[in-house]
């Protein structure tokens, strides 16, 4: 049986390429997409914790964050479709309008 | 396996009495979106009286729980219903209230009456409810994203201006970050303990610290991305950078209301997490705390001092609001790791009179938007003295407040703050944030010159509907009285903080 600490590292690689990828990347596309990697390593964590402790709350846990992260993508993609048809660009270091 | 399905039944109905206010609010937001379909495009503006309904109706269910005192624990542990929740249920429904009032005709101006609007705000609240009674990571991360999700809707809800769609972008894509980064720190707070009830939690840190003393390493990640995600939802230094943007972007309504009531169910959170699962390591984090707190308050005023934008200013303002909040928490630890009540007690009175005075502020810059002016900019403000004299005496009420200068709400809700302070034996930190209401007396009475000194060249007079004056009503007077006569309110706090987390 695989330990579960593997399974933290794995997670806490995911996440730190995620955060990577939400501070470097100019497309908003892909930086919704790291988020996306966030959640799903902690979905990793829960369910390798879940496995550990031989209850299901983690699973559980590691659903509701699975239909967090489509009502999140669901609702980004929304507002992104309207800032797209108003300025025909994606890249962040265009949003100007406001200061950063 | 047998399923007792009875007593499940059973309980599940007994179990639905503690979520009344929450459900009150779902149910009066689902019949606002329905009606909506019934009403031409004229009757838009009664959408706000079922919203406001809804409002009523779960505020009357908070009175009832209110009277009942004590606190209950339903859906297995999973919800808690304490003085804590019932004080901060009312500040939600409150600035809720304040909030549809003052929108009905600024969202007629937009030419943007939907019913969808006021149903979301609700949703909002009904995250903010939840957020403030969870008693469970689950529910805690859910309600937070039901409150987070409607309002990057609500700031991006006048879709052809191009301003509300960029803070909408940013607020987005920020905020998911932040929870994805909170979400971690939940994985991990689960990991340490084996479930994910927030009292069970506390028991495996409280071990966790006797065992292996400061230096836990699962402990601080958890403390360090737990803290980070809250501190991005309260906007404060370092993760206050979209604030500014979402403020100035978003419906002016919609600014009062994330600046105002997500920051207090932010809060909630943070007192929840920090005051239970957080609280056997409490000498790590109030170090912490008082950097943030010191930041906050330095970069808020700096960057205030510039602003040429009412909105953008405000947001700043809020930030510094923030550092002042944050350092009541940092008073109510004791250098010997006890809980001091007078900390507490500032950060309650802080919350609840805030809500009401920078509402007020921000429903000024309400009055001021008319056909193609924004009323954003500082000069839009010029002669309001003569244009209408009542809101220039209300506005000089609340940013006197927002300053801190008496006989207002903000004055006795710093000098508790200050109290506090001397009183846990931080005096410099209360020096220090006594001289940084210098500097924000100067780019108040910036705006406050504005409205007497300088001449108008805009010769359209605001004018208060009715809804905005009952709003400007109650804000008002809360900021008042609870400045004159603080007792009250200052008991309904204490009674709120002080029974769940007075130890």
């Amino acid at each position: 049986m695989v330990p579960v600490d593997h399974y933290l590292w794995l997670s806490l690689a995911l996440f730190t390429i995620g955060v990577i990828g939400v501070l470097t990347r100019r497309n908003v596309i892909i930086i919704l997409m790291s988020i996306e990697l966030i959640l799903n390593a902690v979905n990793i964590n829960l369910v390798a914790f879940s496995h550990m402790f031989g209850n299901v709350d983690g699973q559980v846990f590691a659903i509701f964050i699975i239909t967090d992260a489509a009502a999140e993508a669901a609702v980004g993609l929304g507002i992104i479709l309207a800032f797209f048809r108003n300025r025909e660009t994606l890249l962040a270091d265009e949003m100007d309008m406001l200061k950063w | 396996m047998q399923v007792p399905w009875q007593d499940v039944f059973e309980q599940t109905r007994r179990d639905f009495v503690f979520i009344l206010p929450e459900a009150m609010l779902a149910c009066f937001g689902l019949a606002t979106l329905l009606l909506d379909f019934f009403l031409t495009k004229k009757e838009k503006s009664w959408n706000s009286l079922t919203a406001m309904l809804g409002v009523a109706f779960s505020g009357g269910a908070l009175v009832l729980m209110y009277k009942m005192q004590g606190q209950a624990y339903a859906f297995s542990n999973s919800i808690i219903i304490d003085p804590f929740f019932i004080f901060f249920g009312f500040i939600f429904l409150a600035s809720t209230a304040l909030v549809i009032l003052i929108s009905v005709k600024y969202m007629e101006i937009e030419k943007e009456q939907h019913g969808e609007y006021y149903a979301l705000m609700l949703f909002a609240t009904v995250g903010m409810m939840f957020l403030a009674c969870g008693n469970d990571l689950i529910v805690l991360f859910v309600a937070l994203e039901t409150m987070a999700l409607s309002f990057y809707v609500l700031t991006g809800f006048l879709r052809r201006d191009r301003k509300s769609n960029e803070a909408a972008l940013k607020y987005v894509l920020l905020g998911a970050f932040s929870s994805g980064i909170l979400a971690y720190g939940f994985s991990i707070l689960y990991g340490i303990s084996g479930s994910t009830n927030l009292i069970v939690i506390a028991n495996a840190i409280t071990e966790r610290s006797t065992r292996y003393g400061h230096g836990d390493v699962l402990t601080i990640l958890a403390l360090g991305t737990v803290s980070a995600g809250v501190f991005f939802k309260i906007a404060a230094v370092p993760f206050h950078q979209w604030a500014p943007d979402v403020y100035e972007g978003a419906p002016t309504p919609i600014s009062a209301y994330v600046s105002v009531a997500s920051k207090a169910a932010s809060f909630a959170l943070l007192l929840r997490l920090f005051l239970t699962v957080f609280w056997p390591v409490n000498l790590d984090w109030v170090v912490v705390m008082e950097a943030v707190a010191v930041l906050s308050l330095t970069v808020g005023t700096l960057a205030a001092i510039t602003q040429s934008n009412i909105k953008r200013l405000l947001a700043y303002s809020s930030i510094t609001q923030v550092g002042y909040i944050l350092l009541g928490l940092v008073a109510s630890v004791n250098s010997d790791g006890t809980l001091h009540e007078r900390g507490l007690q500032a950060m309650a009175f802080y919350l609840f009179v805030y809500a009401f005075f920078n509402t007020g502020a921000f429903a000024i810059v309400i009055l001021l938007r008319h056909k193609g002016v924004i009323g954003d900019d500082v000069d839009d403000l010029n002669g309001l003295i003569q244009r209408n004299p009542g809101a220039a005496v209300l506005m000089l009420i609340f940013l006197l407040s927002l300053a801190g200068i008496p006989p207002t709400a903000g004055f006795f809700a710093k000098l508790l703050v200050f109290w506090a302070l001397i009183e846990t034996g931080h005096t410099y930190l209360a020096v220090l944030s006594v001289l940084y209401i210098l500097p924000a007396v100067y780019y108040y009475f910036r705006l406050v010159a504005a409205m007497w000194v300088k001449e108008s060249t805009d010769p359209v007079r605001p004018v208060i509907s009715l809804a905005q004056k009952f709003a400007f009503a109650a804000m008002v007077m809360v900021t008042l009285a609870a400045g004159i006569f603080p007792e009250q309110f200052l008991r309904f706090a204490t009674y709120s903080l002080l029974i769940p987390f007075g130890r």
